[in-house]
C-alpha cells in the first residue's frame, strides 16, 4: 500500500516538472515570434510554405559562399551575398540536417546583403541560400559541401 | 549572464563591416549524454543589430548555427565612432547586449 502510495507521487511530481519544462519554452516562443513550423521543415520548399513565400527558383545574382570540403561539420563557414537590389530576408539552409532551416536574416536598408555565419552540418549535403526580395521574387543559390566529419550526435 | 560578445566593426569605403563572436553551447537537442538522455535544446534564436539606436538586421536562428556562434554583416553609411550594439535572446529566455564602436 505504502509502495503503491509512493509511485503516485513521484509520477506526480515527475508530471509537474514535465509540465513547467515544455510550457516555458512555449512562454518565451511566443514572445519572439520565432517561426517555429519554418525551422522544422524538412526542405526548401517545405520552409518557403512555412513562411508564406513563394516557391523559390534558382539564380545567378545569389552567390553561396563557402568550401567545397569542410573537415569538420560542427563549424561550416557559410555566406550569402547578392547584388539585387530590395532583398528583404536571406535565409540559409543545409538539405540534410534534420530540420533544414539553418538562419533567417531580416534585413533593411541599413545593411549590405551580404551575411555570413558558422553552421553544423551532419553529413555531406547541398546548402542553399535564399532571399527574398521586395517585389516577391524568391531566389536561391546552391552548393554541395562535402563534410568529412559530421557535425551533429557524438 | 553569459560570457560578453566580442564585436569588432571596421570601416571601410563608407560602410562598416562588423564580426561579432558570441558565447553560447548552441545545443540542437538531438544530442545524447552518455546515459543516454536527449540534453535539452539551448540555442540563441534572435541576434538584433543597431547602428547608433537604429536596428539594422534581424536574425532568426536555429539550432544548426555553430557553437560559440559568428556573424558578419556588413553596416551602410557607418562612420568612425558610430555605434554598433547586438543583443541576442536564446530559448531560453536568457539575453545579452554588447556594443562596440566603429574603428
Amino acid at each position: 500500500m505504502t509502495q503503491r502510495r509512493e509511485v503516485m507521487k513521484t509520477g506526480a511530481k515527475l508530471a509537474g516538472l514535465l509540465a513547467t519544462m515544455s510550457l516555458l519554452p512555449r512562454d518565451v516562443l511566443a514572445q519572439s515570434g520565432w517561426p517555429k513550423a519554418a525551422f522544422e521543415a524538412k526542405s526548401l520548399d517545405d520552409v518557403a510554405k512555412a513562411l508564406g513565400v513563394a516557391k523559390p527558383a534558382e539564380s545567378k545574382d545569389l552567390t553561396l559562399q563557402g568550401p567545397d570540403i569542410a573537415e569538420n561539420g560542427a563549424v561550416v563557414p557559410v555566406g550569402a551575398t547578392t547584388t539585387l537590389p530590395g532583398v528583404k530576408r536571406v535565409m540559409l539552409l543545409v538539405e540534410k540536417n534534420p530540420n533544414a532551416l539553418a538562419a533567417v536574416f531580416d534585413l533593411t536598408d541599413g545593411v549590405e546583403p551580404a551575411v555570413s555565419t558558422r553552421v553544423k552540418m551532419g553529413q555531406t549535403s547541398n546548402v542553399y541560400a535564399v532571399a527574398v526580395l521586395a517585389d516577391n521574387r524568391v531566389l536561391y543559390a546552391q552548393k554541395e559541401i562535402k563534410v568529412t566529419l559530421g557535425g551533429c550526435g557524438g | 549572464m553569459a560570457d560578453p560578445m566580442r564585436i569588432r566593426a571596421q570601416a571601410q569605403g563608407g560602410n562598416a563591416v562588423v564580426r561579432v563572436l558570441m558565447s553560447h553551447e548552441m545545443e540542437t537537442g538531438q544530442r545524447k549524454d552518455s546515459a543516454g538522455n536527449t540534453i535539452p535544446a539551448w540555442f540563441i534564436q534572435e541576434v538584433t543589430a543597431q547602428h547608433n539606436g537604429k536596428t539594422v538586421m534581424t536574425a532568426l536562428w536555429g539550432p544548426a548555427i555553430s557553437k560559440n556562434p559568428f556573424l558578419q554583416f556588413t553596416v551602410k553609411g557607418a562612420k568612425a565612432g558610430d555605434k554598433i550594439t547586438v543583443t541576442w535572446v536564446d530559448n531560453k529566455g536568457g539575453k545579452r547586449t554588447d556594443e562596440a564602436a566603429v574603428a
